[in-house]
């Protein structure tokens, strides 16, 4: 069976690739927003933080015998108290300044870490093994599906939703929110914001860190594998509006969808096709799609 | 303003003789492109506060037009410069004129992803010879008379097209078309309300500053002979940031003493410590962040001025 030329099953592929692209960028683009959110920062070592959920779990199975189900918890915490050593010791002197700054540090700490990993490991990429359990496939009957993808796939959607719900449905969502909108009001009622600013920014990096594990056995683990990532999940965040946390996840789901199906029709494109519709949508709607003003 | 006079001239002496003092012309040349790209990046940043993370863009495709149009057509050097340039102000307009409908982090992030599309399709594209990139770059002669092969005479024209870029800039900032410009980075809004259409101001700041980083990635394509996928890359966005940053950004000399330090310091670190180079440089960005926003050339005026003006 075939549609436009191209053999359904590799269109089912493709897609099928989109959608595991898709399920990272929601869960880096979610946990851009969050931290956009309360701290006012663009986090640019978002992608720095993935590449380090994914070399915590190459080394810790290399050196110490750390296996994948192990890895899932123990890389976010790690690099999740990583980011909260940053938070404490430089974000948080930058939060009366122009956000421009945070910025422009992050992206000091992201070539940092990519400069000190390209240091130790050497810029090619390593491979992670797919965790005996979910090797092998599934046969549908009219395409194969890596059980490993599915995996992946299922385990960003649920931790998306979970933070959803934990964000927009309870009670620290709401505080959260509520310091979002007014952090020293927030504070007057005798809630340790600045605990909250910390722990919402180790949040957000553990999420970047969890994607960066899931990611680990379907691409190769290098130094260099989110500082190109994150500019897309950039253009990710802005096609979904800033700040918004619904934009973020199913904007990211979409264009990972879009990518993979622009790799069947037109492969030359697939690399620039977020960008292009970033730029279409910023002339139609500047504060993207799900972004109020 | 006497103490202006004296650097100057200091500083002009200096760059007429450092050749003839047997400083390596082509490190010069490189010093000088960059420097013009950091002082076209800090019309921007430092007089507009328009924060572009995307500068490679233009400085990298005029490295290759040019490159292509005198390596592979046989152009002549004068007019492939003009043409690189005319590229990166095409490109300035169309990304400028998205970019500018958003402010502060936001333009960062627009300007950012629009560049690495501009990456994607010189990677691609089949003119900039992909990863292997332009070599062999011919100088060229200046009207058929004056042979740019030779180092020495090369460091003459870059240096020269440098002085006119410097002085243009420092023309722009001071002409009224500056102080609105100084206007919209000092409250967006009252500039509005007096009735200035910002967004044309903020565009034309984009479009002169892209085409001047244009001009510099052409000279230096012409320079060093060759124009790669690096100099369309994120990795220079950055630098140019850091040079302008690390100088003082909204200062005249700042970013050409910012492109100094970074590209000595590129050239003698990448022998001595290998890819430990990007650590140094993340550190340095760091610093400048926490405790150096002024830079080395703000700090100094400021200790001139007094800190009353703080």
């Amino acid at each position: 069976m075939t549609v436009f030329g191209v053999p359904l099953a590799a269109i089912l592929g493709q897609l099928m690739l989109g959608l595991v692209n898709g399920s990272f960028y929601a869960l880096l683009s979610l946990g851009l927003a969050v931290i956009f959110g309360l701290l006012g920062i663009v986090n640019f070592a978002h992608g720095a933080f993935y590449m380090l959920g994914a070399f915590a779990a190459y080394i810790g199975l290399q050196f110490f015998g750390v296996n994948y189900w192990c890895a899932l918890i123990l890389a976010p915490l790690a690099v999740g108290l990583l980011g909260i050593v940053i938070e404490r010791l430089f974000l948080r002197r930058l939060y009366r300044l122009d956000p421009l700054y945070g910025l422009l540090l992050t992206f000091g700490i992201a070539l940092i870490a990519e400069g000190i990993m390209r240091g130790l490991f050497g810029a090619s990429g390593k491979s992670y093994p797919v965790p005996t359990l979910l090797q092998g496939g599934l046969n549908l009957g009219f395409m194969m599906l890596p059980i490993y993808r599915a995996w992946a796939v299922l385990a960003s959607l649920t931790v998306c939703a979970v933070t959803w719900v934990l964000i927009e449905r309870t009670r620290l969502g709401a505080t959260l929110r509520a310091a979002t909108e007014n952090a020293q009001l927030v504070q007057a009622f005798g809630i340790n914001v600045p605990l909250l600013i910390t722990s919402t920014y180790g949040a957000g990096v553990g999420l970047a860190a969890l994607a960066g594990v899931l990611a680990a056995p379907v691409v190769q683990v290098s130094p260099l594998m989110g500082s190109s990532l994150v500019i897309v999940v950039f253009a990710v965040v802005v096609i979904g509006g800033i700040g918004s946390i619904t934009g973020a996840i199913v904007s990211g789901l979409v264009l990972g969808l879009i990518e993979g199906l622009t790799k069947v029709i037109y492969p030359e494109a697939s690399n620039i096709v977020v960008f292009v519709i970033m730029a279409v949508v910023l002339m139609w709607r500047p504060t993207g799609l799900f972004g109020k003003e | 303003m006497r103490a202006h006079t004296v650097v100057y001239v200091a500083l002009a002496i200096m760059a007429l003789v450092a050749p003839i003092l047997g400083l390596y012309p082509v490190f010069l040349m490189k010093v000088l492109c960059f420097a013009m790209f950091a002082c076209a990046f800090n019309l921007l940043l430092g007089y507009t506060k328009m924060l572009s993370f995307g500068h490679a863009a233009y400085f990298g495709s005029s490295a290759y037009v040019t490159g292509w149009l005198v390596a592979v057509n046989g152009w002549g050097t004068i007019e492939g410069i003009l043409a690189g340039v005319a590229v990166a102000m095409l490109l300035g307009l169309v990304i400028g004129a998205i970019a500018v409908r958003r402010q502060g982090i936001y333009f960062a992030m627009i300007t950012l992803a629009l560049a690495q599309l501009v990456f994607f399709v010189c990677l691609q594209a089949k003119f900039t010879g992909g990863e292997n990139g332009l070599q062999g770059i011919p100088r060229g002669s200046l009207f058929g008379m004056i042979d740019l092969g030779r180092d020495k005479t090369m460091y003459y024209f870059v240096l020269a097209v440098f002085v006119a870029v410097y002085i243009l800039i420092s023309r722009i900032v001071h002409s009224p078309f500056g102080q609105v410009l100084k206007a919209i980075r000092a409250n967006e809004p009252r500039a509005i309300s007096i009735g200035y259409e910002i967004d044309r101001y903020k565009l034309a700041a984009f479009v002169l500053s892209a085409s001047l980083a244009g001009l510099a990635g052409s000279l230096k394509a012409l320079v060093l002979g060759f124009a790669t996928l690096s100099d369309v890359s994120q990795g220079t966005s950055g630098e140019v940031i850091l040079m302008t940053l690390l100088g003082g950004s909204g200062t005249f000399l700042g970013p050409v003493v910012g492109a100094n330090i970074v590209v000595t310091l590129q050239e003698y670190l990448s022998d001595l410590v290998g890819a430990w180079v990007s650590v140094i440089i993340g550190a340095i960005f760091v610093v400048c962040v926490m405790v150096f926003r002024r830079g080395f050339v703000g700090e100094i005026q400021r200790m001139f001025t007094g800190r009353n003006r703080s």
